[in-house]
């Protein structure tokens, strides 16, 4: 049996540091599969609102659930393994490109074989495998982003939030990014929720497009 | 001037002919302070974890200690070691004093708050995008702090490698609580200390040669390490 495809709701959250308020009162419910991007300007709270949303952070009030079906699922570790983040600045493991890709499945507990034929396979749909056995410390910007993207994607989420995963990546790296999520979108699987302030990408990837204004989700929904 | 040239040249015949008796002092040198630094890592490494992952009150207290008993001088420790043992001490009815195992505790002392200390700044100075990254990737707790020893590997082993410095070094408290017995507790540094003062220069000079070339390989060791370390984390 398949599982459920999952469904997100954020429900009124806030979230201030040192006081300085960053989300406020922000609600939206991710109910289809597709690929949402966040735009707004810098510094509207687009990050903060992904980590939450990842459940990598809590909000100050308000809500995050996750429903399967009409489930709601606990905040534990088997939801957190079906949601996945890539952060902006990667943080890549201190080890071989194939010990970071490696990393999410071995701590899933899978078997040494399975976990070496998973990842061939997702570092050549990636155009990394000839990298494989290079320190992933050394790869330039661009691949580090790809190995972040491919890292997470190995792990086979349900959800795929990217924070940034373009912006500080060359053109080229650019265009082998979005053609990965253009992947995604075309499979339908995983669904996407990705910032970025590039509006020309923004439209060449969304199936939903939501604007977001100092803190707080403007809703201009435009569904393609 | 004659005479320090005279004794350097005699010190190289010493050690190039290694009697049995030096290769038994300079092989208990490195068995009562390895046996201290593998103590120290025992007790230094989970305390390290411990400050590094946890918060609780006193903390910050317990690092400034460790800080401050970094430095702390050999012969207080001895001292302290000495009482602790000698017969009328509490732990006196364990005879153990002037044995190697005091020399062992006697170390594992002075090495302990290094590895814990330097570990300890290992561990928080790894970013905090791996601790984001390993959650994102779906870790537990646990694996997490794995994860993060982990990425410290560099800077822990530098710590327990300049633990090691340290101990191998180090005169004051093993004199005191190991009594520099022939055969016995006379190690490398007592034993220098010892011909020294008996004007047996070449001895002394072959065993000081030898333990600088001890120390030089494990400084050596140290920069390859943090070499490694750095080029890594660029």
């Amino acid at each position: 049996m398949t599982k459920m495809y999952l469904r997100l709701a954020i429900t009124h959250i806030s979230k201030s540091y040192d006081s300085k308020p960053v989300l406020n009162d922000c609600s939206f419910t991710f109910a289809e599969k597709g690929v949402y991007i966040l735009t707004g300007p810098n510094g509207c709270g687009k990050s903060t609102f992904l980590r939450i949303a990842a459940l990598i952070e809590g909000p100050d009030s308000g809500a995050v659930s996750y429903f399967s079906g009409d489930e709601v699922l606990a905040n534990d570790i088997s939801l957190r393994r079906r949601i996945t983040l890539v952060l902006p600045r990667v943080g890549l493991f201190n080890t071989t490109v194939f010990g970071n890709m490696a990393y999410g499945l071995k701590i899933r507990g899978m078997q040494k074989r399975d976990i070496e034929e998973k990842v061939n396979g997702y570092l050549k749909s990636f155009g990394l495998l000839h990298k494989k056995n290079q320190k992933a410390l050394t790869l330039s910007s661009g691949e580090s982003q790809r190995l972040g993207i491919a890292r997470a994607m190995v792990t086979e989420p349900d959800l795929l939030f990217l924070d940034e995963p373009t912006a500080s990546v060359d053109y080229k790296n650019s265009e082998i990014i979005e053609e990965i999520i253009l992947k995604m979108k075309e499979q339908g699987n995983p669904t996407v929720i990705m910032t970025t302030h590039d509006t020309g990408q923004a439209e060449r990837l969304a199936d939903y497009l939501i604007r977001m204004n100092e803190g707080s989700l403007g809703l201009s929904i435009s569904s393609e | 001037m004659h005479s320090i040239i005279d004794s350097f040249s005699r010190a190289l015949f010493l050690i190039l002919n290694l009697n049995k008796e030096l290769l038994g002092i300079i092989f208990l040198s490195i068995k009562v302070s390895g046996t201290a630094l593998v103590a120290a890592a025992v007790i230094g490494l989970p305390l390290s974890a411990l400050l590094g992952f946890r918060k609780f009150p006193l903390k910050g207290l317990i690092i400034s200690l460790l800080n401050t008993f970094m430095g702390l001088p050999p012969v207080v420790v001895g001292l302290f070691v000495y009482l602790l043992l000698s017969r009328s001490g509490p732990l006196g009815f364990m005879g153990l004093l002037y044995t190697p195992s005091a020399m062992v505790i006697a170390q594992t002392i002075l090495a302990f708050p290094i590895v814990a200390s330097l570990c300890y700044s290992a561990i928080v100075s790894v970013d905090p995008i791996i601790r984001q990254a390993s959650m994102t990737l779906g870790a537990t707790p646990f694996q997490i702090s794995v994860t993060i020893i982990n990425e410290a590997r560099y800077g822990i082993m530098s710590g327990i490698i300049a633990a090691f410095g340290r101990v191998m070094a180090e005169v004051g408290a093993i004199l005191i609580v190991g009594g520099n017995i022939a055969g016995y507790t006379r190690v490398m540094t007592t034993t220098i200390a010892l011909e020294t003062d008996k004007g047996n220069f070449e001895l002394a000079l072959a065993l000081g040669i030898i333990l600088l070339a001890i120390s030089l390989s494990i400084n050596l060791g140290l920069h390859a390490i943090q070499k490694r370390g750095a080029l890594l984390q660029r």
